[in-house]
C-alpha cells in the first residue's frame, strides 16, 4: 500500500505539548467551577481544592500513563477528551451542587465515573498492545453486540426511560448497554469488512440508461449483511425499543464503514433508501416517531407546544430559548436559567452551554469534539493495517455522528432521537464508552506513529530486529 | 482505502458545519426572535427586578411599576383595571399579553434602539429603567364606550371599537365582560394571582377574551354597506333598483324582510339608498347574488377580510368572506350572514374606510415610545391599509347611512346626535340558535368624520337600533366633544 506511506505522521511524541493542553484543560474547568459559584453562590465552590486534586490529579496520571504505554500517540487526544469532559463537570457541578439539589445527578458522581472511565482506558492502553487481535473473532463481537442490545427487553431487568428501553437495571445502578454494543459493532463491521471488502465492492450489476451510466449495483446475495444491518435496527431498535437515537446512529456507522470498504456510493444510496423507506412506513405506526417528528416540525405551534406530556415541544423550544437567552457571549456560568429546560442534565445540556457560555462557548465545544474526529480520522488514513484503518475511522465516526445526532437534535436540525454527546453528557455508560474509545484510539495512534522497527546491522546476512 | 477515509473525514466536518452554522443562525440570528417569542416565560420573570415602563393613556399612566418595599422587585400597577384590560393586557409573573407582551422589549429597556442609554447607564451606575409607550386610546371615548354598554347592555357579552378613520388610530376598545388586571398581577401573592387566572381562563364567559380583536361574528345587516360599496363600484348609483319581493326564496328556505311590516317597497324593486336605509334584506340578497361571488369577496377583501392576522400590534383574528360559496351563500353573504364573519373592529374599518374617503388607515394602538430620558424613540406614521372604494363611492355610501339615522324610515334613529350629522348601519345577525347579535356601525360628523365606531352586543336579542346605536352614540359624542 503505497498510499500510507505519504500519510504515515512523522514519529514526534510531543508529550510536553500534551502536558501543557492538559493542564489548561484543568484550569479551564475549575475556573468555569469558580465562575459558576462566584456568580450564582457570590461564593468560591467549597469542594473546588477536592475537585482540582481529584480531577486534576486524574488528568495529569492519564497523561503520564501515555508518556510510559503510549509515548507516540497523538498528543491531542487526551487534552481534547480532558476538556470536554471538565467542561461537563463543571457544568454538572454547576446545575446541581451549586443549586443545592444533588436528587438528580451530581458532579461528585460524574467525577468518580471518570475515575472508574480512566482506570479502563489505562486497562485497555495497556493490554491491547495490537488492536488488529480485536478481528479474530467477529462473529463472537457482533453477537455481544446483539446481546447487548436486546439485554433490555428482558423483563426485569429492562428499564424504559423517556419512553425508550434502552436501559438495564443492575441493582446499585443502571446500565445503558448500547453505549457498549455500538463498539462491539465497529469492531465486528472492520473485521467483517476486511474479510468480504472485494466481494462487496468488485461484484456488481451496472444499471445503465443507453450509454450513461447510472450506478453500480450489487449483487442481491451480496446485499444480505445491508438486510441483516438493517432489519436489525428497524425492527428491533425501532419497533420494540423505541431507540431511534441508537437505531439510528448504529445504522449511520454500518453505512460509513461500508463506504470506507468498499468505495462505492451505491450501498449508501441503497441503504439510506431502505432506512428513510423503512421509517416512511412505520411512521403511522409507530407512535414514537411522529411524536418526534412533529415536536420538530412543528415546534412552535401552539397545540404542539401546549400538548400532553410526552408528546409536546415544551422541551425542545425552552431548549431553543435558553440559546437565545445566551446569544453570542451567553450570560456567564451560573447566570442564566437552565433549568427552564427540562431534563436539562441529559442530552439538552448542549443548551445549558449555550445559554451560559453562548455561541462562542459552543463553538469551542463544536469544534473540540470536531478537532477529535478529525484527529481520529488521520489515525485512520496513517495506520497501515486494513482493519485498524476500518476500526479507527469507525471509531471517529461514531464520535462524529454522535454529536450530530444530539446536538442537531437540541438544535432543530434534526428530530430528536436521543443520544448523548460524548465525555460531556452525565451519566456512567456514556463516560465509559467515550473513554474506551479514546483509549482505541490512543492505542492504535501509537501504533500508527512508532518508528518502524530500525535494522541494528547497516548490513549483513541476519538481520537483528529491535521493537 | 485512503480515499474514502477522507472523503469521510470530510463528511464528518461537514455534519460540524451544519451543527457551527445553525447554532450560529439560532444565537446570532435568530436570538432576538426567541427571546421575545410569546412561549418564551424567560423575559417575564427575569424582568420583575427591572424598572419597568409605563403605559400612557390621554396623559395618565395606566400601567406602572411600584417598588416593593424591602425587595429589589417590581409590583405592576394598573390604574383602571377593568377599563383597559384587554389592549393593555397584564404584565404577570411568567407571562403577558396585550401591549405588555407586544411592546415588551420597549417596557423593560432591552430593545437595540435603547441600547446606547443603558449602556451609559450602565457606567453612570444608574439603574436602567424601561421606555414609555404611549397608547392612541383616548380616556374619555374608552370611558364612555365602558359605561355606555353596561348601562345600555347591562350583563351582556360584546365589544366596542373605535377608530379614527382620517389616521386609523384606535380611539376606545372595550370588550365585555372585562376582567381585574390587577386581580392576576400580584408579585408577592403569586399563588392567589395565578389561581385568579385560572379562575378567568375557565370562567365560560371567557372574560379574558378581547372580543374586540378577537371574536368573529357574523356583521349580520352592517356588512349591506359592503354589498352597496360593491355594487357603486360596479357601475351602480343609489337610484339604481334591485327586486325586493316580500320573500326570497334562498335553497328552499324562505329568507324575510326585518323591515316594518315585512316589505321593503310594496314588493317592487328598490332603490339601493332606500335599501340600506331601511335595511332591507331581499333587494341586498338579490344584489350580491347578481354582483357575483368574486366581486363581493374583492370588495369584502378590499375592506381588510381574508388577508390573515393583522398586529396593532396587538394580534386581530382575521375576518373571513368564503371562498367558492354556491349562489344560496352568495345571496346570505350579502346580508353579512352565510358564512360571513367579522370582528368589531374589522366592521369598524369598513364605517372608517367610507368616512375617509374610501381609504381604509391602517389601524393602531401605539402613538409612540419614549425612552426614560422622554427622548422619542419611535413614532406612529398613519398608513393607508387599502383604497377599498372611490372617493366617489365613499360619498354616496355616507349619504345613504346618514339616511339609516336621519331618514324618516331609517333603521338607525338612536345612532343620531343631536345637531351632529351621523352616517350608521345597523346589524341584527342571526347565531342559528334563534338568538341574534345586535350591531351598529357609524362615523361623525358625516362631513367631516372624527371617529367611526362599531359596536356589537352578543345574543342581545333585541336589534342594532335599541341596544348597539346608543352605545355608539355615547362613544361618538365623547370623542366630538373634546
Amino acid at each position: 500500500m503505497s498510499e500510507g506511506l505519504s500519510t504515515a505522521l512523522p514519529p514526534v511524541k510531543r508529550r510536553n505539548a500534551e502536558l501543557v493542553m492538559v493542564l489548561f484543560a484543568i484550569a479551564i474547568t475549575l475556573f468555569a467551577m469558580i465562575e459558576a459559584g462566584l456568580t450564582r453562590n457570590q461564593e468560591m465552590p467549597p469542594s473546588l481544592f477536592v475537585y482540582g486534586l481529584l480531577f486534576g490529579g486524574l488528568a495529569v496520571l492519564a497523561h503520564v500513563f501515555i508518556r510510559f504505554f503510549a509515548p507516540y500517540a497523538d498528543p491531542l487526544l487526551l487534552p481534547l477528551a480532558v476538556l470536554l469532559n471538565g467542561l461537563g463537570i463543571a457544568m454538572l457541578w454547576r446545575l446541581f451542587e451549586a443549586t443545592g439539589d444533588t436528587e438528580r445527578g451530581s458532579a461528585m458522581d460524574q467525577l468518580i465515573l471518570t475515575a472508574g472511565s480512566l482506570v479502563v482506558f489505562a486497562v485497555i492502553v495497556f493490554f491491547l498492545k495490537e488492536p488488529r487481535t480485536l478481528q479474530r473473532y467477529p462473529y463472537v463481537t457482533a453477537l455481544s453486540a446483539v446481546v447487548l442490545l436486546l439485554l433490555p427487553l428482558i423483563p426485569g431487568l429492562g428499564q424504559t426511560v423517556n419512553g425508550a428501553r434502552q436501559w438495564i437495571n443492575l441493582g446499585v445502578t443502571s446500565l445503558q448497554p448500547s453505549e457498549f454494543a455500538k463498539i462491539s459493532l465497529v469492531i465486528f463491521l472492520s473485521g467483517y469488512m476486511v474479510m468480504k471488502r472485494d466481494v462487496l465492492s468488485l461484484a456488481s450489476k451496472r444499471v445503465k440508461i443507453g450509454p450513461v451510466k447510472i450506478i453500480d449495483l450489487p449483487r442481491m446475495r451480496d446485499t444480505a449483511p445491508m438486510a441483516v444491518m438493517w432489519g436489525f435496527c428497524i425492527l428491533v431498535l425501532v419497533g420494540l425499543m423505541n431507540d431511534l437515537g441508537t437505531s439510528l446512529l448504529l445504522f449511520g456507522t454500518f453505512l460509513a464503514m461500508i463506504y470506507v470498504a468498499t468505495q462505492r456510493s451505491s450501498w449508501i444510496v441503497i441503504g439510506l433508501g431502505a432506512f428513510f423507506g423503512a421509517c416512511a412506513l412505520l411512521y403511522p405506526f409507530v407512535y414514537h416517531f411522529s411524536v418526534r417528528v412533529d415536536t420538530w416540525i412543528n415546534a412552535f405551534d401552539e397545540d404542539v407546544f401546549y400538548g400532553e406530556l410526552g408528546a409536546n415541544s415544551q422541551q425542545l423550544v425552552q431548549g431553543l430559548f435558553a440559546l437565545g437567552e445566551g446569544g453570542i457571549l451567553g450570560t456567564g456560568l451560573g447566570g442564566g436559567k437552565p433549568g427552564n429546560v427540562p431534563e436539562v442534565q441529559n442530552d439538552f445540556i448542549f443548551t445549558a452551554f449555550g445559554e451560559e457560555l453562548g455561541l462562542t462557548g459552543v463553538m469551542v465545544m463544536l469544534l473540540a469534539l470536531a478537532l477529535l474526529v478529525e484527529r481520529g480520522m488521520r489515525i485512520a488514513l496513517a495506520s497501515r493495517e486494513l482493519f485498524v484503518k476500518m476500526f479507527a475511522s469507525g471509531i471517529s465516526f461514531l464520535l462524529a455522528f454522535q454529536s450530530f445526532v444530539v446536538i442537531g437534535g437540541v438544535t432543530r436540525v434534526i428530530p430528536m432521537t436521543g443520544a448523548t454527546i460524548p465525555f460531556v453528557a452525565k451519566g456512567g455508560s456514556a463516560l465509559l464508552s467515550s473513554w474506551i474509545m479514546l483509549a482505541l484510539l490512543v492505542r492504535m495512534s501509537h501504533n500508527a506513529r512508532k518508528p518502524a522497527p530500525q535494522a541494528i546491522q547497516d548490513e549483513g546476512a541476519t538481520q537483528v530486529i529491535s521493537r | 482505502m485512503n480515499k474514502p477515509i477522507r472523503r469521510l473525514a470530510v463528511f464528518t466536518m461537514a455534519l460540524f458545519g451544519v451543527l457551527l452554522l445553525n447554532v450560529t443562525w439560532i444565537q446570532a440570528v435568530q436570538a432576538e426572535w426567541l427571546r421575545e417569542h410569546p412561549y418564551n416565560s424567560r423575559q417575564y420573570t427575569e424582568q420583575l427586578t427591572i424598572a419597568r415602563g409605563p403605559i400612557v393613556a390621554g396623559n395618565e399612566q395606566i400601567a406602572y411599576s411600584e417598588p416593593i418595599q424591602d425587595s429589589d422587585r417590581y409590583q405592576r400597577v394598573y390604574e383602571h383595571p377593568e377599563l383597559y384590560a384587554h389592549p393593555v393586557g397584564v404584565f404577570r409573573s411568567g407571562s403577558a399579553n396585550g401591549i405588555e407582551q407586544t411592546e415588551n422589549s420597549f417596557l423593560d429597556g432591552s430593545d437595540s434602539r435603547l441600547f446606547v442609554r443603558n449602556f451609559l447607564d450602565m457606567l453612570t451606575g444608574e439603574e436602567s429603567k424601561g421606555a414609555t409607550v404611549n397608547l392612541t386610546l383616548d380616556p374619555k371615548a374608552q370611558q364612555a364606550a365602558l359605561e355606555a354598554f353596561q348601562s345600555i347592555a347591562p350583563d351582556k357579552k360584546g365589544a366596542a371599537v373605535a377608530l379614527d378613520p382620517q389616521t386609523g388610530a384606535v380611539l376606545a376598545s372595550v370588550s365585555l365582560p372585562t376582567y381585574d388586571a390587577n386581580s392576576v398581577a400580584s408579585v408577592e401573592n403569586p399563588g392567589d394571582a395565578a389561581d385568579q387566572w385560572v379562575a378567568y381562563e375557565n370562567d365560560p364567559n371567557q372574560p379574558l377574551l378581547n372580543r374586540a380583536f378577537n371574536e368573529r361574528y357574523p356583521p349580520g345587516s352592517t356588512f349591506k354597506i359592503v354589498t352597496a360599496a360593491a355594487a357603486l363600484e360596479n357601475g351602480a348609483s343609489p337610484d339604481s333598483t334591485m327586486d325586493a319581493p316580500d320573500q326570497l326564496q334562498i335553497g328552499g328556505a324562505s329568507l324575510p324582510n326585518a323591515t316594518p311590516g315585512g316589505t321593503c317597497n310594496g314588493g317592487s324593486p328598490d332603490t339601493l339608498a332606500h335599501s340600506i336605509m331601511i335595511s332591507c334584506n331581499t333587494s341586498m340578497a338579490n344584489w350580491a347574488k347578481s354582483l357575483g361571488a368574486d366581486t363581493m369577496a374583492a370588495q369584502a377583501e378590499a375592506f381588510g377580510f381574508n388577508s390573515g392576522t393583522m398586529e396593532v400590534p396587538v394580534d386581530v383574528a382575521e375576518s373571513l368572506y368564503p371562498a367558492d360559496i354556491d349562489e344560496n351563500f352568495l345571496a346570505m353573504s350579502g346580508i353579512g350572514q352565510g358564512n360571513v364573519e367579522a370582528t368589531p373592529l374589522q366592521m369598524a374599518m369598513v364605517a372608517a374606510g367610507v368616512a375617509n374617503g374610501g381609504d381604509v388607515m391602517k389601524p393602531y394602538l401605539v402613538e409612540s415610545v419614549q425612552g426614560p430620558d422622554l427622548s422619542e424613540i419611535t413614532a406612529a406614521t398613519p398608513e393607508v391599509y387599502s383604497e377599498a372604494v372611490s372617493s366617489q363611492t365613499a360619498e354616496e355610501l355616507t349619504q345613504m347611512m346618514i339616511g339609516v339615522t336621519e331618514g324618516a324610515e331609517g333603521s338607525g334613529p338612536s345612532g343620531a346626535i343631536p345637531g351632529i350629522q351621523v352616517a350608521g348601519k345597523t346589524g341584527t345577525a342571526e347565531t342559528g340558535d334563534g338568538d341574534t347579535h345586535n350591531w351598529f356601525i357609524s362615523f361623525a360628523p358625516a362631513n367631516d368624520p372624527q371617529v367611526a365606531v362599531a359596536v356589537v352586543v352578543e345574543r342581545g336579542n333585541s336589534s342594532g337600533n335599541t341596544l348597539a346605536a346608543p352605545i355608539a352614540k355615547e362613544i361618538m359624542e365623547a370623542v366630538i366633544n373634546e
